[in-house]
This record gives C-alpha cells, structure tokens and sequence, in this order.
C-alpha cells in the first residue's frame, strides 16, 4: 500500500512535467505572435501587403535584371573586382585565423597558462564576435575612410574573435587527451602544441577556416558597398546609375563566385578528413 | 629508500569536493601495486598527484628523493620524464602513425626545437622498434593509430611509457575499456615489464580479480581513505566487502 501510494506521486510528478513543458510551449507560440503583431503596428509594417508585392518585385526583376548588349563590355571590370573581393576575403580569413589559432591557446582549458588568461581571453574573443563585421565597418570607416582597409579590419576583427572561441572549443574538446599524455611524459609546451594539438585538430580547424572563408566571401561583398572597395562598390556603382544590366552581371558574377568557393572548400574538407 | 612515498596527502577539488584525506604509504622499487576502490573514491587522484597533473592541497609526495609535490615547473617536468603513463582511454595522438606516438616517448629528453620538429636519432628510432617488436606491434608501426584495435592502441601506450625509459609506470585503468582477452595481454605486458625491466608500476584496476591474481601488493581505497594495504593473499572477502562499501551478494564478483 505504501509502495502504490509512493508510485502514484512518481506518476503524478512525470504527468506535471508535461503538463508544464507543453504550457512553455503554448507561452511561447504566443508571445511570438504577440511580439509580431506589436512590432508590426509599431513600424506601419504590412505583413500581407509586404508579401503581395513579391510577385512583382519578381516581374520587375525579370523584366529589368537582364543583361544586354551595353553591359557585356563591363565583364572584365567585373571579373577584376570579383577577384580583388575574392582574394581578400581568403587572405583577411586565413591572417585572422593565425592569429586566433595562438590566441586560442592561451584560452584553452588544457593548455592555458593560468585560470585568469583564459577568462581574459574569452572575454576579448566574445568581444570582438559580439560586434558585426558590418557594424565593425561603420566604426572604421571613421578611421580610414572608404580604403580597403576598412572592410579588411571589419572582417578581420569578426573573423578573429568567432575563430577564437571555436578554437579554444574544438581544441578543448579533441586535443585534451593527448595533450595530457604528452604532458605527463615531460613535453615542454611549445612540443605539446606540434606534437599533439597541431595533427589531432589541424583537420578540424581547417574545416572551421574554410567555412569562414565561405561566410566571409558573402559579407565582403556586402561591406564593399560600405568601404567602396571590390565588387560591393561595383553593385553600389551600377545600382545608383540604374545600370540594370550590369547590376545583374554583378549579381550573376558574385553567385558564381559563391558556388566555387563551396565546391573547392568541400573538396580541400574530403581531401582533408 | 623509498622510490614513492606518500606524507599526509589531502586533495580538495574546487574548495569542495573532499577527494583524498590523509594518504600516506611508500612504494619500493620493483613492485607492482594495485589501487582498488568504488568510483569516486580517488584513485586517479592519487596517480595524478605523482605526476602532477594535479596538485595536492595538503602534504608531500616524495618521488625518487625529490619532494615532487613542491617542485618548479622544470623539475615536474624532470620527473615526468621517468613516470610513465598509461590512460584507460590510451590518450595517444589518433591521426599520427604508431611510430610517431611511441617516439612521444623521448619528447622529454629532448631540446624544444628537435622535439617540436619531430626530429629523432636512429638510435631512438631503433629502440621505438624494439619495443614494437617485444609488443607484436611491428606491421603496425606506420598505421594511423585511429586504425587499430582498443587492445593495439593500449599496447601503443604501454610502448610510448616504455620509451620513456621510466622508473615507474602508473596505469589508469589500463584494461577497463578491453575485452577480456585482450585485458589478459595487456596485463601479461606490463607484467613482464615489471619484471624483467624492474620498472614499479602502479595500476587503479576495477576488477578485484585481476588486481588479487597479478599485484604483488594491494591498496584499498574507501572515499579518499586508506583501508587497506598489504599483500593479496591477506585481503579477506569481509575486506573486500568494506572497501566497496557493500555486503555479500552485491558484488559482480560474487556471481561467479
Ligand atoms: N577535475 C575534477 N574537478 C572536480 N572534482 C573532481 C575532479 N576529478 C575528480 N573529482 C572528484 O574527486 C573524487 C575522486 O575522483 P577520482 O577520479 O580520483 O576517483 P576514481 O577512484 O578514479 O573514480 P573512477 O573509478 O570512477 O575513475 C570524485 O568525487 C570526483 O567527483
Ligand atoms: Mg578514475
């Protein structure tokens, strides 16, 4: 009798664990829509309207986003500012990745100095990822105007602080236990770093770095617009102009470019892995 | 002279968690002592504290008459050098080759630079073989380790602490992750290190069995506490029963 009575609390108690995830559930469904509903009316937003107009932003994109005869000769502008795009993008992602690298391993749990560092350094990391390489490009065209060194800083500094935190966390979680076998036959620090965490989560990094490459290609374009540098300040260009032609070669151009990155990015991870 | 020796070791986790009190008992040369106890109860503790990858709160740990337990970073790092390890999860490097790790071994006795190059003389190059050899590891030497067996990987292991040419070997439950069969071989292994070497080791094993049919000395371990210390053939099964806490019949070890 006693055992039954304790049973049914264990049952009533599961019951009521439900109970409650199911109203977390319903609280949260609606809370979205209220949230909706109140920055709609807040911001004149026309949800319905806004949708009704796609199909003829779609019209007018079909109608207007052709290229003809007068753009074709833009091609190797283009093609040029593609590239300067491209190439920075790879060359800011691989400096920041560097440097995130020996960042990260003060960071890390198996291999930092002291407690103290490591906080410090995820707190710099959080820092530098918290703010948006597009936000991060506002602050320095105040200190280099529109230059390439703008949107090379921005992507740097958003780049470097993702990397680190991903570091520390992929190192921390692959290396450790072999960082604390080299660690106890008497390796120095520097030998644990190439001899242990450098082979076991090269790999991974890697990955890690290629996908930033992948992002980082995207927002550079988006920050050219900002900087005036590569194929954003070619879109800007054209689009102010209503070259309609060149802007969708420059559209074309940058999603080609897009599917290229990806395509030798998975073939270096096969190779790789 | 003692090559270990205890004095009052106490460890406190994080301020909180009691995981050794009081521990002192020494180790002579040549034996082969087995640290039995339930989980938690502190036996990888106790390995950790003579190599330092972790810090006793309390007391002295005298390894090889040096107080290891207030050493400078360069002296822990001397004493490493002739303590080998071996992990239940065999901690090797999983995509460098079986040579590669085993060389691991002498990283220690090198200079940063020729260490951090992977850069080793024939004649360690010829030892690692050796050791291979004596292991049964040699058609494995230029695998990538993450292709082989548990029981490979530890011998892999076992052939790295070796290399260290080490004084001692502490053994962090070598077997739990392995078959029986491939237990039997490990066991046998550092068995005849133990002998015929005359390298001390220092095993934490799960299973009594074990422990009673190849140590040649036993320590029993109760939350953080010493409650036995002697030779297998004194250990009772009323011992046993209070190490682990538990009465007749709730042993694995009684199943049999
Ligand atoms: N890094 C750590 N931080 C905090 N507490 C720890 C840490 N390592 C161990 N402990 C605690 O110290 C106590 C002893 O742990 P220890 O790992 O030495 O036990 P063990 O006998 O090796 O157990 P097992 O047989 O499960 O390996 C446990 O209560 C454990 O929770
Ligand atoms: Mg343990």
């Amino acid at each position: 009798m006693f055992g039954n009575r304790t049973k049914t609390a264990k049952l009533n108690g599961r019951e009521s664990v439900f109970v409650k995830r199911k109203r977390t559930f319903t609280l949260i469904f609606v809370s979205f829509i209220a949230l909706f509903l109140l920055s709609s009316l807040i911001t004149d937003y026309n949800a319905i309207g806004g949708f009704l107009s796609l199909p003829k932003a779609f019209v007018w994109s079909i109608k207007n986003l052709v290229p003809n005869a007068t753009s074709w000769p833009r091609v190797p502008l283009i093609f040029d500012n593609l590239v300067e795009t491209a190439l920075l993008s790879v060359a800011v992602t691989v400096c920041s990745a560097v440097c995130a690298f020996f960042f990260s391993l003060l960071g890390t749990r198996t291999m930092r100095v002291n407690p103290v560092v490591g906080r410090a350094v995820r707190i710099i990391a959080a820092f530098f990822r918290n703010i948006p390489d597009i936000v991060w490009a506002l602050l320095l065209l105040f200190a280099f105007h529109q230059n390439i060194l703008s949107g090379f800083f921005a992507l740097f500094f958003a780049t470097f602080g993702l990397l680190t935190r991903t570091f520390i966390e992929t190192i921390d979680e692959i290396s450790a236990s072999c960082v604390e076998a080299l660690h106890a036959t008497g390796a120095t620090n520097l030998q644990v770093v190439s001899q242990g965490i450098i082979p076991s989560s090269m790999a991974t990094l890697i990955s890690w770095i290629l996908y930033m490459i992948e992002t980082n290609v995207r927002n550079a374009v988006l920050i050219g617009i900002l900087t005036g540098t590569g194929i954003g300040w070619l879109f800007d260009l054209f689009y102010k102009r209503g070259d309609w032609g060149a802007v969708s070669l420059v559209v074309l151009a940058v999603v080609i470019l897009i599917i290229v990155i990806e395509m030798i990015s998975t073939q270096i991870r096969k190779v790789i892995m | 002279m003692a090559l270990l020796e205890f004095q009052g070791v106490c460890k406190i986790y994080n301020n909180t968690t009691k995981a050794l009190a009081d521990i002192a008992f020494s180790v002579d040369e040549g034996e082969f002592v087995s640290i039995i106890g339930p989980s938690g109860s502190g036996k990888s503790t106790i390995l950790r504290c003579i190599n330092r990858l972790v810090d006793a709160t309390q007391g002295t740990v005298i390894f090889d008459e040096s107080d290891i337990s207030h050493a400078s970073k360069k002296d822990i790092r001397e004493a490493r050098k002739k303590i080998g390890m071996i992990f239940q999860h065999y901690n090797l490097v999983d995509r460098l080759s079986v040579i590669e790790n085993v060389l691991h071994g002498r990283l220690g006795h090198k200079s940063t630079i020729s260490g951090m190059m992977g850069r080793y003389t024939e004649s360690e190059k010829e030892k690692a073989f050796q050791i291979l050899e004596k292991l049964g590891l040699v058609e494995q030497a230029y695998k990538r380790c993450d292709e082989l067996s548990g029981g490979q990987k530890q011998r892999v292991g076992i052939a790295r602490s070796i290399m260290q040419e080490p004084k001692l070997i502490l053994c962090d439950e070598p077997i739990a992750s392995l078959d029986p069969s491939s237990a039997k071989v490990i066991m046998d292994h550092l068995s005849n290190i133990n002998r015929n070497m005359k390298i001390t080791c220092i095993l934490n094993l799960h299973q009594v069995d074990v422990a009673l049919k190849y140590a040649s000395r036993i320590i029993g371990l109760t939350s953080g506490r010493i409650v036995y210390d002697g030779p297998p053939n004194h250990l009772t099964k009323n011992k046993i029963y209070e190490i682990y806490q538990s009465s007749e019949g709730e042993l694995i070890t009684d199943v049999w």
